[in-house]
């Protein structure tokens, strides 16, 4: 066992397989971070197309989130990245099919944390607020989903930290995230037990954080 | 678009013999993981509350360094990393018996076992500490506490989330293409290269996982229902 593998190529690791800075479009947390964010996005409108009272509005939500939550992720990205060019006619580089396939598939997910946050809301809230005066819209704009919100906390991170792992299945299609990094690595010194083992900590390191944060998160909105 | 469907790629030919192969291959790889993923989940979620500190935190780690770190990393793990430590002749043995196959197995049933462990032990944490009290206080022994009254009502709590976790295990073994095990995404995939239809191929196979994973949960909603406790109808457990 011989760890020098790891420092001499921890640069690369680090800055082109974790952050993104190098020569290759990648990096993990470059795919993470608009993952999340727009995923979340996403899932919020899913979320609340699943609560509406138009059937012709929660039903093709709710086909949507049994949809993707019935189908492997490497599928949907398998899908995105056949299908985009043939319908757009022009090359999509991978972090384009990478971060669609991420956002469409996240957001089903998302949505259903979103439905049980909405939902676990007491019901008086809404009254109240509708005795107020405030329209459907500022209820739940102001009412609604700052409570749920904190309801979902919990879900919310663990769903993130699903999402932060998932992005590694990115480098099936060539994207130099960590996992590929630590693969090009590989390929050259041959030392994979160092460097599986060196990105696993690291990836571990990442979203342990993240559920600790979470922790203190959680007690602090409680 | 210009692109012309050819649907008869997926009966012509050696695809639909593909298929079938993939989905056996998915379903075996799936119900081995799923018992090692049971088995260490049981085992993990145990230990995590005996009175023996080492132990308590050997398991510990175990489900939250497993549990953090992708799959993927944990199959090229398994697969690339561990068969160089083993001694030549297990070596020899293990690639001449489908190396990767078993390098899935253990990579989704140690991973899965992690979460499992955790769905186990938020079931037991739901049940309320009197039950365990009022059990002694009528004269059970601990062992008869847990076999009659703890474990019946944590199991019946476990369904919903336990289904839900069993299903994650089966569309995650779609992972173990990177390592060339021949599922049934490798199968879809290996049509797409032989025939370069790709969407008839991915249709043929996003279809089969639907319809797997609806079957599997609409027959589990019906256990659930049946085993459901009035009154304790909360799920419990991790969202995802």
């Amino acid at each position: 066992m011989d760890f020098s593998v790891v420092a001499n190529n921890f640069r690369f690791l680090i800055l082109q397989g974790l952050i993104g800075i190098g020569p290759f479009i990648g990096g993990t947390l470059r795919l993470a971070v608009p993952a999340i964010v727009l995923g979340f996005a996403l899932g919020i409108a899913v979320g609340l197309a699943r609560l509406a009272n138009a059937r012709w509005i929660r039903v093709p939500a709710t086909m949507y989130v049994e949809f993707f939550r019935g189908v492997p992720l490497v599928m949907v990205i398998f899908w995105i990245w056949f299908i985009i060019p043939q319908l757009l006619r022009l090359p999509i580089p991978e972090y384009g099919v990478a971060l669609t396939a991420f956002v469409i598939f996240e957001a089903a997910y998302f949505g259903e944390i979103v439905r049980a946050g909405v939902q676990s809301v007491a019901r008086g809230q809404v009254e109240a607020a509708t005795a107020l005066g405030m329209t459907a819209t500022q209820t739940m704009t102001w009412v609604v989903l700052p409570q749920a919100l904190r309801n979902m906390v919990p879900s919310l991170v663990t769903q993130m930290i699903v999402l932060f792992k998932d992005t590694s299945l990115a480098s099936i299609i060539g994207y130099v995230d960590l996992t590929k990094a630590a693969q090009i690595v590989n390929n050259r010194e041959i030392r994979p037990f160092e460097l599986y083992l060196f990105i696993a900590v690291v990836y571990f390191l990442c979203t342990y954080s993240m559920s600790l944060l979470a922790r203190r998160l959680e007690r602090r909105t409680a | 678009m210009s692109y012309t469907f050819k649907w008869s790629v997926l009966w012509s030919g050696q695809s639909g013999h593909w298929l079938l192969q993939g989905l056996v291959t998915t379903l075996e790889l799936s119900a081995l993981a799923w018992i090692l993923a049971v088995a260490l989940g049981i085992l993990s979620g145990a230990l995590r509350t005996v009175p023996f500190r080492p132990l308590r935190w050997a398991a510990t780690f175990y489900v939250e360094f497993f549990r953090n770190v992708p799959l993927l990393v944990w199959m090229f793990f398994w697969y690339f990393a561990v068969p160089p430590l083993l001694p030549r002749p297990a070596q020899d043995w293990v690639f001449n018996h489908g190396a990767e196959f078993w390098a899935a197995t253990i990579a989704l049933g140690v991973y899965h076992g992690a979460r499992m462990s955790e769905v186990i032990r938020s079931g037991i944490g739901a049940i309320p500490r009197t039950q365990f009290e009022a059990s002694v206080a009528i004269g059970l022994t601990t062992f008869q506490a847990y076999r009659l009254v703890i474990l019946p009502v944590a199991l019946r709590l476990i369904v919903p989330p336990g289904t839900n976790e069993s299903l994650n295990l089966l569309k995650n073994s779609s992972v173990a293409l990177t390592i060339s095990v021949a599922e049934l995404t490798f199968q879809t995939r290996q049509i797409e290269t032989y025939t370069a239809k790709a969407i008839e191929a991915l249709t043929a196979g996003t279809l089969i996982y639907l319809v797997l994973c609806v079957s599997i949960a609409t027959v589990m909603a019906r256990v659930e229902r049946h085993y459901a406790i009035p009154g304790l109808i909360a799920r419990v457990g991790p969202a995802a």
